[in-house]
């Protein structure tokens, strides 16, 4: 009885099946990879699928996309164990959407070819907007891909039972060596069969256990949380009640309202999923994406607002918090729990497969913007063959990849949760406002553009770097480092707030009013015309190609 | 850059910008969206700033476990559903096909004089 008790804390389930599962997600993705890499020829081909994929295909592929780790592992784990509060985040991430559907979907496929400073520099001044928009759209994605590989490194421990950091390493270093050979390879189209088929398999598998949670509490939600709520024992009530995560303070209330801001914000101005609306044939098709897109994701949502109640009372909080892997190992726990060593394999196989899927989108976005806007348009001014550009893409690819595997080794075990809360605060404050003042703002100009974007993203990394975040936030049970860095002797942290977005996303709206106001630059009343004109009638938008 | 004087001649897109067909046609989109947009905040910041200042309100059970707090977040979810659907129902009904007569009438290049319709 009592080994039993040590496995289930120790290591659940069997590394091999494990491993035999996502072993098998790799060699079907593969063979569809190689498969639709054969008809990769020009850089609309390798950026942007031959923008040949339909709307419901490119809707689970951007569910894939934006379902991470983070978001399946991390709100499960958030709602196990803080109850509501893990819940109001996924919310965020869900009315997001509305944003991009509303606004930016549709008008920036008919105005763009392959990248966010497409659109950005349509109708400014080429060459310093799109360098700005490639180093937001770097910056953004280096955040997020660190963040998921050093998620890569958690993962393996609990799901693999490896603790040598060394060992975790080359796992790591496979996980980034499997990616870059699908981008390599697969291009845009290979990345986007991964993520469609990564979000089928996580869709299923979350509704699968939804409705396995659910059936062991006659379909009846209460009866879920009272689970929940006994299991937690002492004070478990707080668990369907707001605060438990973010009320302790004035302060941590604060950090809660930024973030909220952040993310409602952020999703319409993260360059991987711009990135995927280029992908679809004709505008018509971007905004089924998004229809698909919500609805996806709107329903994996809510399956894992019963997985993460069903975590905490079937698992429970303390073998959670315990277990390797911490509040990340409430859905493998849990799925242990319901179907055992196969359900566990298979719902692990699904989050290497996220991993995997995410961080090939985020490549072939760097690597888009780094050979298109900063090689072609900026260094080589536009005159450089198309192969050239797509041949220095693939460059790229293998130097992120590369940077990743490196980047996810060092930050294996580091505190770099918030790294993706960044990443949506530089996307909401450096992106979104000039995507939205070019489309909308007739006198918006270069200078405004250029304050927005660079300000937008230097106030939101010199706050997070003079935040208890990144230095001098110390636990006061334990006297144990919350930040980055974790000697508690250094302490460079000026501001209490830990979440950049209240203060840098209305400072970049305003610094894009000032820039334009101020600069004497002469406008070009014809090139907003043709933007216009372009973004809502779809005139001289970019083809599918046909093979 | 080109020069932009008032005597330069007036591009394609300046003509079907400042056509009927086309101000009618910004006009509905931007009273569409722009409120719409100004709804959802509005009711996503109530909601976290409900969740994150009110919680004696958002904690109140109504039914069983089932609390205020949780019944706006599915609200949440409802209302975020409810606009996707009303926007593509929208705009797949009384846009696309101005939108698509006006691209087909640029692309052939059958424009004159600021006549599109």
């Amino acid at each position: 009885m009592s080994t039993v008790v040590r496995t289930a804390t120790e290591q659940v389930g069997e590394p091999l099946v494990n491993i035999a599962i996502f072993g098998a997600f790799v060699l079907v993705t593969l063979i569809i990879v190689f498969r639709a890499s054969r008809t990769n020829r020009t850089a609309a081909d390798y950026y942007a699928a031959g923008r040949s994929f339909t709307g419901p295909q490119n809707g689970t592929a951007i569910a894939g996309d934006y379902l991470s780790a983070a978001s399946f592992l991390g709100i499960c784990g958030a709602i196990a164990i803080n109850g509501y509060d893990g819940f109001l985040y996924s919310i965020g991430f869900l009315v997001a959407w509305l944003v991009a559907l509303l606004l930016v979907a549709e008008l920036l496929r008919n105005t763009g070819r392959f990248t966010m400073a497409d659109v950005l520099s349509f109708r400014l001044r080429q060459r310093p907007v799109r360098m700005a928009a490639a180093l937001s759209t770097l910056a953004v994605v280096f955040f997020y891909l660190l963040a998921q590989m050093a998620g890569a490194g958690g993962l393996v421990a609990l799901l693999l039972g490896i603790d040598d950091r060394a060992a975790q390493g080359v796992v790591i270093a496979v996980v980034g060596a499997l990616m870059i050979l699908y981008v390599l390879v697969g291009g845009m189209k290979g990345t986007t069969w991964v993520q469609i088929i990564k979000a089928v398999l996580l869709i299923a598998g979350a509704g699968v256990m939804t409705l396995w949670v659910l059936s062991k509490y006659g379909f009846n939600l209460s009866e879920l949380l009272q689970g929940a709520i006994d299991q937690a024992g002492e004070g478990g009530e707080a668990l369907i009640e707001p605060g438990k995560q973010y009320g302790a303070s004035a302060m941590s209330q604060l950090n809660f309202v930024s973030l909220a801001l952040a993310l409602v914000l952020g999703t319409a101005g993260l360059p991987h999923v711009l990135m995927r609306f280029y992908t679809v044939p004709s505008a018509k098709e971007a905004r089924r994406s998004v229809v698909w897109a919500i609805w996806l994701i709107g329903i994996f949502y809510l399956f894992t607002l019963v997985l993460g109640y069903g975590a905490g009372a079937l698992v429970g909080p303390e073998t959670i918090t315990s277990a390797p892997g911490g509040v990340n190992s409430a859905a493998p726990l849990l799925a242990y729990e319901l179907g055992g060593t196969i359900l566990l394999g298979i719902i692990s196989a699904v989050a290497f497969a996220t991993i995997l899927a995410v961080v090939a989108g985020l490549t072939i976005t760097a690597a888009a913007s780094f050979a298109h806007d900063i090689y072609a348009n900026w260094l080589k001014r536009g005159e450089v063959k198309p192969d050239g550009e797509v041949r220095v893409a693939r460059i790229t690819v293998v130097a992120i990849g590369i940077l990743a595997i490196i980047g996810g080794i060092f930050a294996n075990g580091q505190n770099v949760a918030f790294l993706v809360a960044l990443a949506f605060a530089v996307a909401a404050s450096a992106n979104l406002p000039t995507i939205l003042y070019s489309l909308f703002w007739k006198r918006f100009n270069t200078s405004g553009a250029l304050w927005s974007m660079y300000g937008g993203l230097i106030s939101c990394i010199v706050l997070i770097a003079i935040s208890p975040v990144v230095s001098g936030k110390v636990d006061p049970n334990t006297g144990a480092s919350l930040s980055m860095i974790r000697d508690t002797s250094i302490d460079f942290h000026l501001i209490p707030l830990e979440n950049p977005g209240i203060i840098s996303i209305p400072l970049a709206f305003l610094l894009g009013i000032l820039g334009t106001v101020l600069s004497k630059e002469k406008p070009h009343p014809e090139k907003f015309a043709e933007m216009e004109v372009r973004s809502l009638t779809g005139a001289g938008a970019e083809k599918a190609t046909v093979h | 850059m080109t020069d932009t004087f008032s005597d330069t001649p007036e591009t394609d897109y300046q003509r079907v910008q400042r056509s009927a067909e086309f101000q009618a046609l910004r006009r509905r989109f931007r009273n569409f969206v722009f409120p719409m947009t100004a709804l959802f905040l509005v009711w996503y910041f109530l909601y976290v700033l409900l969740s994150t200042y009110a919680h004696d309100f958002m904690g109140t059970r109504v039914w069983g476990n089932i609390t205020v707090g949780l019944l706006f977040g599915l609200g949440q979810f409802v209302s975020t559903f409810a606009i996707t659907m009303i926007y593509a129902r929208w705009a797949n009904n009384r846009q696309d096909q101005v939108a698509e007569r006006l691209r087909r009438h640029i692309e052939e290049g059958s424009l004159d004089g600021g006549e599109v319709a």
